[in-house]
């Protein structure tokens, strides 16, 4: 326990990154995989862009990257990560890396929420003289709000997953202090107190999460 | 000029499976519809009547043939210009299709906002038709708060908040009971005679049909097999599909093991008199089999009314000399339709 207490700067400082890392992970994947799946959603035959080759080629490329581990594919998109964020270590990198994983895995949730939308309330609002655009953002995504909150909430859970293994390309945040203080250090109680803090960051987003879906689907 | 004209219309799906026929959703139909008119479309499902009644505002496009609706071409029009036609085209369904994040004021108020008025001409235009359909108390409800026949109610509202010349009924009242389905056909009936709307109902209820229509068109496998008034169709319907469709909400003609159990019942000739609208009645009849020293009983049947026409088949059964029975059928032959049941 004495051992944690002058480690307690660092703690706070690595929650911090872990919030930081996954907090823009969360927006830059959440709004790329948001419109990945309303592509993938749309594009599907009999839906309002009904695409057939399109729809194909978004599915396989989603296929394609959703199944690779995170830590494979962290390495493996380093020289994108370095190409587009300019380093291919660090925060930055991670959460580029991070967002680009994320979106795959999103886009699915989103796709499966927005399936539920009942297809007669489509064609109601597009027998009214709806444009596509604003059935997406007016009819689509309102209609399946409380899902897709309940979907991102999930995925945030699966990020702080994922962003543990930042240390690896020199990144920050609870995984890499449980690893580097904790465990190469012999030092389980570290090691379990970014444990804690994780289930704590964990059981307060899930608990916003259902809050807020709560609210939406009035029940 | 009829409000919308159908001319030879066909609308084919690819098959389930390749290598299979194309599959002939909508096999040439030509369809006039007037307006001010209550059109009753009805057939069994699968029988195209859903599909066709989506060509009207063109969420399904025709494969062929010629659409036109209120003077303007429906088939092959960009897809912006068919968002201004369907400002002019209401829908109403079978399970309602609310919007169910939205609150029955801001369900009424969507297209009001896809066509762009202003937020006063909403709140006024959404006042009114809450209004009309008796649903003002229940604005800042969510759909899910309400009755079958409440949804159906801001169905409708919302179907008429750009003031549409035409109404798309799709099974309107096939998901509700039989007291609420009367009370959204009376308020159907009134959005026609008080607003002026033409209404295209879609049904496989012949009872609807009988309460709300002018015309009918009888819909089989795709095709159009018999339409015409709403009474002629009912008094004197000549396609098989129709008779049975007719036979739902009319008892007519016993069928033979109907027959059968009449006879059994009782004695005498059973004979099916028809009666319509304008022939003798069915005083002079009875008189006549009394005069002629018939006895006669009344077994089955009914008289029907439609919007105040009325028909209907009442069968007897007639004891007395065969001579004399024969002699005042055929006497009575030429003014009211009689067919002897062998």
């Amino acid at each position: 326990m004495e051992d944690l207490i002058p480690l307690t700067p660092q703690l706070w400082e690595a929650t911090y990154e872990t919030l930081y890392i996954v907090g823009l992970s969360l927006l830059f994947g959440g709004l790329g995989g948001l419109l990945l799946g309303i592509g993938l959603y749309t594009t599907r035959a009999g839906s309002i862009l009904g695409n057939r080759a399109v729809f194909g080629t978004l599915n396989i490329i989603v296929n394609i990257f959703r199944p690779i581990p995170f830590i494979i594919f962290l390495a493996a998109a380093q020289p994108l990560a370095r190409a587009v964020t300019g380093t291919g270590i660090g925060n930055s990198a991670i959460i580029f890396t991070l967002s680009l994983a994320a979106a795959f895995g999103i886009s699915r949730i989103v796709e499966q929420n927005l399936l539920t939308v009942q297809p007669g309330v489509i064609e109601a609002a597009r027998s009214v003289g709806a444009g596509r655009l604003r059935i997406i953002l007016t009819i689509l995504i309102p209609e399946a709000l409380g899902p897709l909150i309940l979907g991102f909430t999930f995925i945030f859970v699966a990020l702080v997953d994922m962003s543990a293994v930042a240390g690896y390309v020199g990144g920050g945040g609870l995984g890499n202090f449980a690893i580097q203080y904790g465990y190469r250090q012999f030092n389980p109680v570290v090691t379990w107190a970014a444990v804690i803090v994780i289930i704590l960051l964990v059981q307060a987003v899930q608990l916003l999460g259902n809050v807020l879906a709560r609210k939406v689907l009035r029940r | 000029m009829p409000l919308i004209s159908l001319r030879n219309v066909t609308k084919s799906f690819p098959p389930g499976r390749r290598g299979e026929p194309l599959v002939h959703a909508i096999d040439n139909v030509s369809l006039d519809i007037e307006a001010g008119e209550i059109y009753g479309i009805i057939g069994y499902s699968g029988a195209g009547k859903s599909t066709l009644v989506r060509l009207i505002n063109a969420l399904e496009k025709a494969t062929s043939g010629e659409i036109i609706v209120d003077g303007q071409q429906v088939t092959n029009v960009p897809d912006r210009q068919l968002r201004t036609l369907r400002l002019d085209i209401g829908m109403i369904f079978q399970q309602f299709n609310l919007f169910s994040a939205k609150t029955v004021w801001n369900n009424v108020a969507y297209p009001l906002r896809v066509a762009g008025r202003t937020r006063d001409e909403i709140q006024a235009r959404v006042t009114e038709l809450l209004d009309f359909v008796g649903l003002a108390d229940k604005a800042s409800n969510y759909p899910e708060q309400l009755s079958g026949g409440q949804k159906q109610r801001v169905g409708i509202a919302r179907a008429l908040a750009t003031s549409p010349k035409i109404l798309l009924a799709d099974e309107a009242t096939s998901a509700l009971d039989p007291e609420t389905t009367h009370e959204v056909l009376r308020l159907l009936r009134r959005v026609n005679e008080e607003l002026g709307i033409t209404i295209v109902v879609i049904t496989h209820e012949m009872d609807v049909i009988q309460t709300l229509a002018t015309k009918v068109a009888v819909m089989d496998s795709g095709r159009i097999v018999e339409q015409g008034d709403v009474f002629d169709v009912f008094s004197n319907p000549r396609e098989a599909s129709s008779q049975r469709f007719v036979s739902t909400v009319v008892r007519g003609i016993p069928a033979p093991d109907e027959l059968a159990a009449l006879r059994e019942r009782h004695r005498g000739r059973i004979v099916t008199f028809s009666f319509r609208d304008g022939d003798s009645s069915q005083a002079s009849v009875f008189l006549e089999l009394a005069a002629a020293g018939i006895e006669f009983e009344l077994v089955y049947g009914g008289i029907n009314d439609i919007r105040g026409r009325a028909f209907g088949h009442l069968t007897l059964a007639l004891t007395g000399a065969d001579s004399v029975i024969d002699a005042t059928l055929h006497h009575m032959a030429g003014r009211i339709t009689v067919k002897e049941l062998a």
